[in-house]
């Protein structure tokens, strides 16, 4: 009987962090070039389709699937915002293991910093003298931007646990330090605490170097069976445990300010997989802000309920410490056009591959993603192995 | 109002803004199991039940907030820096505020707070909170 294993087979991303000759549509064109390059995939073999639009909102999934050309038996275009990508990988792992479709594309690409400038963090997506419908009514009078959504669950894991600025600095250091090791990176020389906290404050107690960047890029998955990938260019890398979780959609409604739902996406991935976090070696975690990495490890269990702060001190999560992050040099210094869900997916495999180069993690055999989406409110998990289960 | 984006009310939401263009504070409660809910909705969240409507005390303390610092959009643009918060009311459903009448750096977590309102147009009011006096 065939190997219905899920495997990632082809990882790529579009070029980044600045691409002012790229418009969505091409990084998404670009990436999925790149990703049969990759693996090896003839174009003609995909059949499962996932892709939560072409950019900005505006073109549908089933839009990009007609101008890209995938003649699918399985779409997927579920938007749980910056984690879309680890949902796809919790879906897709389900649909081939099942035979819905053998061989599924993934691809993203956003133009966001050459189209909008930095205006993602700190302009919102309100117009002045708006009406505003739905459940954002109750939020639209306010003035909050998506940095001072994060910002109030900052303030309340201080409040609640001492947690410190710099505390959360040192997630930005760390991640600037792989940064470095990346010659694309929109961010490279090497900040320190002091950097951090001397840097403008943009929503209290958020600093300017607590915030992620704003850029272009895309980038492009493929998964396939663990039969099919056996003639394929790469090693495979495995999908051993993925789950998805919702709390809430807009920041008002979050429940519990210093707890997100990863916990209940970390207990179905970790427990899937059959692996605890402390088997992991290496993380790649939605670096929005320097906060979500912080509730990121406490809810997913690397670390108990506002101990979190203590535990990011003394380089942990650095190259040469035990649990490296973001190695690719994150959302916070490398790359962020928006939803960056598919990076964490592509630096994890890149690792297991053993393609890490200088910002590679010796001997990674295990890597989790953990993607956060829109403010806190959807959490994605997958833990991926560079074995067979 | 000074520009800012505005609630559009709905079948639902039109009683809560109503009231607060006549200075009132709504939520819910669901008289099947007592749950109680903001924002309103139609059904209550926790067993489905239809929610009735209360009037808040209009007394509340800062849950979390933050001071913003850096918006580009207008109006806000030039009311900067201001304090955004999730308030708790006294009834114990949690609200989008901003915190107005003090300076931003006085505010913090615990701090007593009033509702107050103003009205834009007839059924509808945007509701602010203060420090209690």
């Amino acid at each position: 009987m065939a190997d219905r294993t899920p495997v990632i087979a082809g990882i790529a991303l579009s070029d980044y962090p600045v691409a002012p000759e790229l418009d969505s549509i091409q990084h998404h064109v670009q990436a999925m070039q790149r990703a049969l390059d990759d693996s090896g995939v003839k174009k003609a073999e995909i059949d499962g389709y996932m892709c939560a639009g072409g950019g900005m909102g505006r073109e549908s999934a089933v839009d990009m699937a007609e101008y890209l050309q995938i003649n699918h038996r399985y779409i997927d275009s579920t938007m749980t915002g910056g984690s879309t990508f680890e949902f796809y990988a919790q879906h897709a792992a389900s649909a081939i293991k099942d035979g819905l479709c053998d061989t599924i594309l993934v691809t993203y690409g956003s133009n966001m910093l050459s189209a909008m400038g930095r205006m993602l963090g700190t302009r919102g997506f309100l117009t002045e003298g708006q009406r505003v419908p739905g459940p954002l009514q109750y939020e639209a009078p306010y003035g909050n931007v998506l940095i001072g959504a994060y910002a109030m669950a900052a303030q309340r894991h201080m409040h609640e646990y001492g947690t410190t600025s710099e505390q959360l600095a040192e997630i930005a250091v760390a991640v600037r330090g792989h940064a470095k090791l990346n010659p694309n990176a929109m961010y490279r020389d090497p900040i320190t605490v002091e950097d951090v906290l001397a840097s403008r404050m943009i929503a209290d107690p958020l600093h300017k170097l607590d915030c992620c960047v704003i850029s272009d890029g895309g980038g492009a998955v493929i998964m396939t069976t663990a039969e099919r990938a056996r003639d394929l260019k790469k090693p495979p890398v495995y999908i051993l445990g993925a789950g998805g979780s919702q709390t809430h959609w807009n920041i008002g409604q979050m429940p519990d300010f210093t707890r997100t739902s990863a916990a209940l996406a970390g207990r179905e991935a970790f427990g899937r997989a059959g692996v605890t976090p402390a088997d992991i070696d290496t993380i790649q975690f939605y670096d929005s802000f320097t906060i979500t990495v912080l509730l990121l490890l406490e809810d997913l269990g690397f670390c108990a309920k506002g101990e979190g702060g203590a535990f990011v001190e003394n380089g942990r999560l650095q190259l040469g410490g035990e649990l490296p992050l973001n190695t690719d040099g994150g959302g916070l210094s490398s790359c962020h056009p928006g939803m960056r869900g598919i990076f964490l997916l592509i630096e994890a495999v890149r690792q297991l591959r053993g393609e890490g180069g200088e910002a590679q993690v010796p001997d990674a055999k295990l890597a989790l993603a953990c993607g956060s989406g829109g403010w806190l409110s959807c959490m994605g998990a997958v833990v991926l192995g560079s074995e067979a289960p | 109002m000074d520009g800012r984006p505005l609630p559009q009310a709905d079948n639902v939401s039109e009683p809560f803004w109503s009231a607060a263009a006549e200075g009132k504070v709504l939520y819910q409660e669901c008289p099947a199991c007592g749950h109680r809910q903001f924002y309103p909705r139609a059904m209550c969240t926790n067993c489905a039940a239809d929610p009735e409507w209360r009037e808040a005390s209009g007394r509340g303390t800062v849950h979390t907030f933050t001071v913003i610092r850096q918006n580009w959009a207008s109006p806000f643009a030039d009311e900067l820096p201001y304090v955004v918060a999730m308030v708790e009311l006294a009834e114990g459903v949690n609200m989008m505020t901003n915190i107005t009448d003090c300076d931003p750096d006085t505010v913090h977590i615990g701090m007593a707070v009033e509702a107050y309102t103003v009205k834009v147009e007839d059924g509808l009011g945007v509701i602010f909170w203060r420090p209690t006096r």
